[in-house]
């Protein structure tokens, strides 16, 4: 899309920009970068904190996936709900999650938002609607049409949003939650991150139709796909399947094709794709950069406003690390809290 | 002719004897998640997807209930299946398939057929990976008759009891320590079995007796080393197999000693370290006892990510220390 396509004449000014920027105040699209920019640099310093050994374990980086967050989340309140994945901090952050408290349990301390208990791979607030991440692939799913159906029964305006990656559309709780999710018209939406691969496996090696939203015929609802690296277009199908969800409808499967750049965890020694592929995806794919030139090019900021932006996240980022050092770590007589409801 | 002994690591020994199981038996074969190109989360599988291929060596979807369905079908019907599981927490997606059908199908039957599936379960705390990833699970499978339940804690016994395992009849759960995979000892070359149902002694003692299994072993024996030195002479038993489990060796071990000291990562409660108790108090060995028996297991927690709680939640070479010393002294 570019701006002489955005302004042909018959139409009336901006009928045919893209769904955002007909829908949101530049205000608005501003955040979003500016979130999309939060998401990357709390990763790329949870990353460097993990090599220089402040944080321990493994971690799963979304980097390269943040439109996809982003996205899905704009036309959410923070009544609405989500359940995320291992590869959650994303999800997390764009949910309205505070990166110091992300930071803050990183690090294991008890001013995490787990209290030091999850780590990255159990990130939550569900102060923010963030009813977690988790360490299972595919528990989650079950547990957002759960979440519906209490919206449901509650007579609640809310949705639920269930992240989830390619890899878990292979898993049983996938098939059954879609199932009674449908089965019961609950306000859910399955949103499928497809960045390719679950681990080292190919969705041709493991799915057997070529897309995830392929699935949703079996449960009759509509299956969309979406450019999981074009922030509009996921929003779009997102305002979409939350209209839906609020109506009444029922479940909505998106699915979302996009591609993380790093490798799946910790451990990873790449040996299932290319250099080239994964080269090709961060220099001509890469959703924030698209996102930024998209709005240059609408007019909405200028290098001096992206700038000003990575300056304030630079120094978010910079701030939650040193609140997460500073914080004290959990005392071990304390080891068996939080096990069960204290009852005082 | 004696087989050359080389130090291998216990991922190695794995891997070895997995090799040695496909190269030996056209039946046998690798199923799991990540186990070709990537090797395994653990990287126990390594290369062998170069050398035996893909359709010997199969990559799953992440589909662990379907997964162990299809290896306890493949194995009723004639094959040799090796599942992995990449992370043992994730044998309760399956369980299922393990409780209900692979251990039962024998019997259900009136031994009409037998399951001759091998799981293998890398398992244990210490990796920072928190509640989800860093279970001991064991004694949940070692619950169901029709199952046997193996955690063998050296690289010769994770060889040899694999070969055991690919060779019995009827399906074998192995628990792998994930600590213990980069730890080495002596693993002969070729093909040789650890009988599964037979502790092992690692060192005779006469002053107290700890039961260990896996990792817990060489704290055990860690412990052991110190204790010498005060003068109390620890004798240490490597369960190895916790069903069946070798009733024999350890009640013998007890009348010698008189005193037990249960040492197992899993919960305390209702785990390995209760039946060895029960087993004991049952048995001849209990007139023989001059203490009480005192078990150390993990805290009744899910396992923390923060390090020192993580640390704080399973046995410690000074918590066995501490345990061993008042036990050593301690008197009905
Ligand atoms: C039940 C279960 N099986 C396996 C794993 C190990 N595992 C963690 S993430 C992952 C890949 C998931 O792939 P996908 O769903 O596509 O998500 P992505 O990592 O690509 O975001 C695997 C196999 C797990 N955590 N849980
Ligand atoms: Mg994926």
């Amino acid at each position: 899309m570019t701006v002489a396509q955005a302004k042909t004449k018959d139409l009336p000014a901006g009928a045919n920009l893209p769904f955002i920027y007909r829908e949101y105040s530049a205000e608005r699209l501003k955040q979003a970068l500016h979130k999309m920019y939060l998401i990357r640099q709390f990763e790329e310093g949870a990353e460097e904190s993990y090599t220089r050994g402040l944080i321990h374990g493994t971690m799963h980086l979304s980097i390269g996936q943040e439109a996809s967050a982003m996205g899905i989340c704009m036309p959410l309140t923070n009544d609405d709900q989500i359940t995320s994945t291992h590869r959650g901090h994303g999800h997390c952050i764009a949910k309205g999650a505070e990166v110091s408290k992300m930071f803050a349990e990183f690090f294991g301390k008890t001013t995490g938002y787990c209290r030091g208990r999850g780590g990255s791979m159990h990130i939550a607030d569900v102060t923010t609607g963030n009813l977690g991440a988790n360490g299972i692939v595919g528990g989650g799913i079950p547990i957002a049409v759960g979440a519906a159906l209490t919206a449901k029964r509650l007579k609640s305006d809310r949705v639920v949003i269930s992240f989830f990656g390619d890899g878990a559309n292979n898993e049983g709780a996938f098939h059954e939650a879609l199932n009674m999710a449908s089965l019961w018209k609950l306000p859910v939406i399955f949103v499928c991150e497809n960045n390719g691969y679950g681990m080292s496996t190919s969705m041709a090696r493991s799915t057997a139709v070529p897309n995830v939203a392929d699935r949703a015929a079996a449960y009759a609802m509509p299956g969309v796909i979406v450019d999981g690296n074009v922030l509009s277009e996921v929003a779009e199908a997102s305002h979409e399947a939350v209209r839906r969800a609020r109506a009444g409808e029922g479940p909505t499967l998106i699915e979302s094709k996009t591609y993380r750049h790093r490798g799946h965890s910790k451990s990873d020694r790449n040996r299932y794709r290319t250099k080239e592929e994964i080269e090709d995806w961060m220099t001509n794919r890469d959703p924030i950069v698209r996102y930024e030139n998209e709005l240059m090019e609408f007019g909405i900021i200028d290098q001096a406003g992206v700038e000003a932006i990575r300056e304030a996240v630079a120094k978010e980022i910079a701030d939650g690390i040193e609140f997460a050092k500073a914080s004290p770590s959990p005392e071990i007589r304390n080891l068996e809290r939080y096990v069960y409801t204290e009852t005082v | 002719m004696d087989q050359a002994v080389r130090e291998l690591s216990y991922a190695q020994a794995i891997q070895e004897a997995m090799a040695i199981a496909m190269e030996t038996d056209e039946r046998v074969f690798l199923m799991g998640e990540d186990i070709g190109v990537y090797g395994g989360a653990f990287q126990v599988t390594g290369d062998l997807v170069e050398r035996f291929g893909a359709d010997r060596v199969i990559d799953t979807p992440i589909s662990e209930l379907g997964g162990a369905g299809v290896a306890v079908g493949a194995a009723v019907t004639g094959l040799r299946p090796i599942f992995e599981f990449q992370f043992s927490d994730f044998a309760t997606l399956a369980m299922e398939q393990i409780v209900n059908q692979a251990a039962k199908m024998r019997y259900m039957l009136g031994g009409a057929v037998s399951v001759p599936v091998v799981m293998r379960f890398p398992a244990g705390s210490g990796t920072g990976a928190a509640a989800q990833h860093s279970q001991s699970l064991e004694a949940w499978l070692g619950h169901v008759p029709g199952l046997k339940v193996i955690q063998p804690s050296t690289p010769y016994d994770a060889k040899g009891m694999l070969l055991a395992a690919v060779a019995d009849p009827d399906p074998v759960m192995i628990f792998e320590h994930k600590l213990l995979y980069k730890t080495k000892g002596p693993v002969p070359e070729g093909y040789y079995t650890v009988p599964i149902g037979k502790a092992a002694i690692r060192r005779e003692g006469r002053d107290l007796t700890i039961v260990a299994t896996s990792i817990m072993v060489h704290k055990a024996l860690d412990a052991a080393k110190t204790l010498e030195a005060e003068g109390i002479d620890v004798e240490v038993v490597d369960l190895r197999t916790i069903r069946p489990m070798d009733k024999e060796t350890v009640i013998e071990s007890v009348k010698k000693t008189s005193r037990l000291l249960c040492v197992y990562e899993g919960v305390k409660t209702l785990g390995v370290g209760a039946e060895v108790s029960a087993m004991i108090a049952e048995s001849e060995a209990f007139d023989f006892l001059d203490a009480p028996i005192v078990r150390l297991g993990g805290a009744e927690t899910p396992i923390p990510y923060n390090p020192e709680l993580e640390k704080a939640t399973v046995p410690q070479v000074p918590d066995i220390l501490a345990a061993a010393r008042s036990l050593a002294t301690g008197s009905r």
